[in-house]
């Protein structure tokens, strides 16, 4: 670090009210701005955990679906004719649907029911306990042990519910990469037995997964699918489609921007206010800098540096702070819907950069404008 | 002259335009020498600050010129006119200017920083100056510690630190008791000046004059003269 820079740090930081509340403020607002955002990307997330469960890697589905609870069942025809799309190397159907169960207790629980393709069991879960092959015995089901799993009184192997005046004993016990959006526990059993259980529609395809033979045969078979009507999407295209609902058809993503907004607005005002105090309580200084013999991008580069470093400090210290909270939170409550991103950290950092730029920048007017002549006309 | 330090030609500044046109100095000509201590005296607003301001790279004049080694000073670019300060000029402000969060030595360091010194070498060549000032058991102080004679002569000792030859003191004793300010007026002459260094001091207090090679009136922004004081 070069000589003028450690005066600027030093000027800077022992002022330690000055310093503490230019970090107070700023870290705030990282805080904040982190933890709205994470808490949405934790949401958008959830919102597609069965996208990301299944990891299939192509879904058709009705054009209408705009997020992966509330699908519309298919005909099975619609199945049939998407097997005979070349490049098509197979395709399964897949049940996805709520139910009510029963518990040992009496008491009832919602949950979500998937129904895998009964000759392939493609998109199965890893299993915890159990063998998957016992799901194809009678009345089996296997529980996802996440974060909901108490909800079902934490059943075992060989525990038995009722739904809808079916029995159901559960033959195994997984876990998934990512639990849902609405605290609701996860059975996973065959295609026939789910929409045997379950009241259904006439058509009962919630989904048709797709492996393709190569990446080349995508764009031909979401045409092909285009023509019967339904659409043809990639995981991640599912995954955007899913998020573009909640972020512009639910009002969450405005709240969340808002909030981030104002959190923004909060901290540029402490940090610009503090920093321009502080530049106020140091400008004769800088003035007696400059008639030493300072040059004008000297100073200019002993305020950016100030506002860089707080800047940079007080980031540090609230991304700190929102992942402790998140951590600790997740400690209570096991599904707390919050996770911290890159892209969360990258616009937290961009606005914690514009927040920096913006207090030297009111800064530096001051100080550019000192004349040494004040100094000695003071 | 070989000793010629500044030679003053026509100097001339106003403030504002039109009918609020002042001017702080008309067509001032001096000329300061190496080895010399010279006082611009006069009562406030005569002009005093304005002249010592322009003959010192602070303050562009509208006419007139400031001869430092056969170069006019505003000739210049505005870098040019900053090295020059750091190089040639040590200042002495009235408040004296000194940073409250750094420590009396890193105050002293500062000229030495600015010329881009390394950090640990510039305490230390600043710690020699301290000692010239007699301060060296205060380095580690931050100067709101000091009395205000102590910050007096850290002030000097910064201004010395960059070996200049032309030293610009301005009120030097306006914020001491008369006491004080004798002595380090004295220290000043004895310890400061050198053949290769000029002083000037502007002031209005009389208890030091006794200290001055040449007394230079100002009034009403004119040089109204100059009186040779016999050592």
């Amino acid at each position: 670090m070069t000589g003028i820079l450690k005066i600027a740090l030093k000027l800077l930081v022992n002022d330690k009210s000055k310093f503490s509340a230019l970090l107070v403020g700023i870290t705030f607002a990282v805080f904040l701005m982190v933890m709205m955002t994470s808490m949405f990307s934790g949401i958008l997330t959830r919102a597609s955990a069965t996208v990301l469960n299944i990891g299939a890697k192509v879904w058709v589905m009705d054009p209408a679906v705009n997020n992966v609870a509330s699908s519309i069942p298919m005909p099975d025809y619609v199945l049939d004719a998407v097997r005979s799309i070349n490049g098509v190397k197979y395709a399964v159907p897949l049940y996805s649907g709520g139910a009510l169960v029963k518990l040992r207790s009496g008491s009832y629980q919602f949950v979500t029911v998937m129904g895998l393709d009964d000759s392939t069991l493609f998109g199965r879960p890893e299993l915890l306990a159990g063998k998957i092959e016992d799901i194809f015995a009678e009345n089996a089901f296997v529980v996802v042990q996440d974060a909901e799993f108490a909800k079902l009184e934490n059943p075992i192997i060989g525990t038995e519910f009722e739904i809808n005046d079916h029995r159901g004993v559960v033959v195994g016990l997984a876990k998934v990469n990512t639990s849902g959006l609405f605290g609701v526990p996860t059975l996973y059993t065959t295609f026939s037995r789910a929409i045997t259980y379950i009241p259904s529609t006439r058509f009962t395809a919630a989904y048709i997964l797709i492996e393709p033979k190569g990446s080349g045969d995508l764009s031909y078979i979401k045409r092909q699918v285009q023509k019967l009507g339904y659409e043809a999407l990639t995981k991640d295209e599912f995954i955007q489609k899913i998020s573009n609902f909640y972020k512009y058809n639910t009002g969450l993503g405005i709240n969340v921007l808002l909030m981030t907004i104002i959190s923004f607005i909060v901290g540029l005002s402490i940090s610009g206010q503090t920093f321009y105090t502080f530049i106020l309580e140091n400008l004769e200084k800088f003035g007696a800098l400059k008639a030493i013999g300072a040059k004008g991008r000297e100073l200019i580069t002993m305020i950016l540096f100030q506002a860089t470093f707080t800047a940079l400090t007080a980031y540090g210290l609230g991304v700190g702070l929102a992942t402790t909270l998140i951590v600790v939170a997740r400690l209570r409550l096991p599904d707390y819907a919050a996770q911290i991103t890159y892209g969360n950290l990258g616009l937290a950092f961009v606005m914690v950069l514009i927040i920096a730029g913006v207090s030297s920048y009111i800064g530096i007017r001051k100080v550019i404008r000192i004349e040494p002549f004040d100094i000695f006309r003071s | 002259m070989a000793n010629l330090a500044v030679r003053a030609q026509g100097l001339t500044k106003w403030f504002g335009e039109g009918d609020a046109k002042t001017f702080a100095v008309r067509d001032a000509s001096f000329e300061a020498h190496f080895g010399e201590l010279l006082y611009i005296v006069g009562p406030s607003g005569s002009g005093k600050t304005t002249l010592l301001s322009m003959i010192s790279g602070i303050l562009r004049p509208n006419s007139g010129n400031v001869m430092i080694e056969d170069k006019d000073i505003w000739s210049l670019s505005d870098d040019e006119i900053a090295d020059f300060r750091l190089n040639r000029i040590g200042f002495v402000f009235q408040d004296y200017h000194l940073f409250p969060r750094l420590t009396t030595v890193e105050n002293v360091a500062i000229p030495l920083i600015l010329k881009k010194m390394d950090w640990n070498e510039s305490l230390k060549v600043a710690l020699g100056y301290l000692e010239i000032v007699g301060l060296e058991e205060r380095a580690q102080l931050p100067p709101v510690k000091l009395s205000g004679g102590e910050q007096q002569r850290v002030a000097i000792a910064r201004a010395i630190a960059s070996h200049p030859d032309i030293l610009i003191f301005d009120e030097p004793t306006a914020s001491l008791d008369g006491d004080t300010g004798r002595k380090i007026v004295e220290f000043v002459k004895k310890d400061i000046l050198n053949e290769k260094r000029c002083i000037i001091i502007v002031t209005h207090d009389i208890r030091i004059f006794e200290f001055a090679d040449r007394i230079m009136n100002m009034e009403d922004g004119k040089i109204t003269g100059v009186e040779k004081r016999e050592p």
